[in-house]
């Protein structure tokens, strides 16, 4: 009987630790990885003219994708009450990426990293063209002279972009 | 072993293994709120310092606004509650706003500015998930006079589809 059990709890472990192997390990800043991410893909006609360059933007599938393996410091510029109620696991809040807090806080983040350190930021309060958090965000850190920024390109909004589509999420704090 | 043991024991350790993945899938968003249900209650204080409680307005029809100062298709429907409100109170209309503003300064500015004439208060994360969570601005509830949901407005919603559904629920009774 107890190799039975030992047989079972064995099988258990094994498959919950390929869905644990899954999830992305944190960026704390003193292990830098510099990441080159693909062309976004698979989301459809992509901002002209705007002020972030489409070099810039990476699609939600394509994120989520990425973390499966790669590790770069997720920075949320959103709104407080969207990030507690759900966000990309492991990423940081900075406030609202158009306050002045989010911009302090942001550089502050930022300062002991290298230039070509692997950063992706987010919003998803609102569809992009209507978000006011990302573009300050990006330029800051852009004028900062940081050069492997990517921004989470969101045509709807975080929940239906990300939480919907049954990518990884984490709640609270 | 038995070939018929291993694969009860099999079969077990499947379905605490699916017991386990669908427990992470269930954590990621809350079930969503859904038409014909109760709306949740809530008691707030509105920015005015006077108590808000939906539970108040049962026997009126009430569209629920959750909104924030930083979003633009919000800020563009609000001059039409405004009006509705002004136009549709006598038959038992009422337009209640819940701001997802991180406070209530700008709140406050704006619904001076504005001039809104119906109760708002600020919300928060917990209040947001009792709606089915809130990602993404603006998110608008439509509720009968017997507190339950009509329907869910996700995004930026042309104002003549509110005036249709209202003029047809307040037809209703």
């Amino acid at each position: 009987m107890t190799k039975y059990l030992c047989f079972t709890v064995i099988v258990v472990i094994f498959l919950s630790s390929l869905s644990f192997a899954q999830e992305p390990v944190l960026f704390d800043g003193t292990n830098p990885v510099v990441l080159s991410f693909e062309t976004p893909s698979g989301q459809g006609a992509l901002p002209s003219g705007d002020s972030i360059p489409q070099a810039a933007l990476i699609s939600p599938a394509d994120l989520a994708k990425e973390l499966q393996t790669k590790k770069p410091l997720i920075l949320n510029v959103g709104p407080r009450t969207l990030y507690l109620q759900s966000h990309i696991p492991g990423a940081e809040y900075m406030g609202a990426g158009s306050t002045d807090a989010a911009q302090e806080k942001l550089r502050d983040r930022v300062k002991s990293l290298p230039k070509n350190a692997a950063i992706v930021l987010y919003c998803g309060c609102c569809p992009w063209s209507h978000c006011p958090n990302v573009h300050p965000a990006y330029q800051l850190l852009h004028s900062l002279g940081y050069t492997n920024v990517k921004v989470m390109y969101v045509t709807g909004d975080f929940g239906t972009d990300w939480v919907d589509k049954g990518y990884p999420v984490a709640k609270g704090e | 072993m038995s070939s018929k043991r291993v694969l009860i024991y099999g079969i077990v350790a499947l379905c605490l293994v699916g017991l386990y993945v669908a427990s992470r899938r269930a954590a990621r968003r809350p079930k969503p709120t859904a038409s014909g249900n109760a709306a949740p209650d809530f008691t707030l204080t509105d920015i005015d310092g006077k108590k808000l409680a939906l539970a108040d307005y049962r026997g009126k029809v009430v569209l629920l606004d959750f909104w924030a100062t930083w979003c633009t298709p919000c800020r563009e429907e609000i001059p039409h509650f405004v009006e509705m409100q002004e136009k549709l109170a006598p038959q038992g209309f009422q337009v209640i706003g819940i701001s997802m503003d991180d406070e209530a300064k700008p709140v406050k500015a704006f619904y001076e500015q504005y001039r809104m004439n119906y109760p708002t208060a600020v919300g928060d994360d917990k209040l947001a998930q009792r709606f089915g969570g809130i990602l993404g601005l603006p998110v608008n509830f439509l509720i009968d006079r017997d507190g339950r949901i009509v329907k869910k407005y996700l995004g930026a919603t042309d104002v003549s589809v509110f005036d249709k559904d209202v003029a047809d629920l307040l037809a209703q009774h």
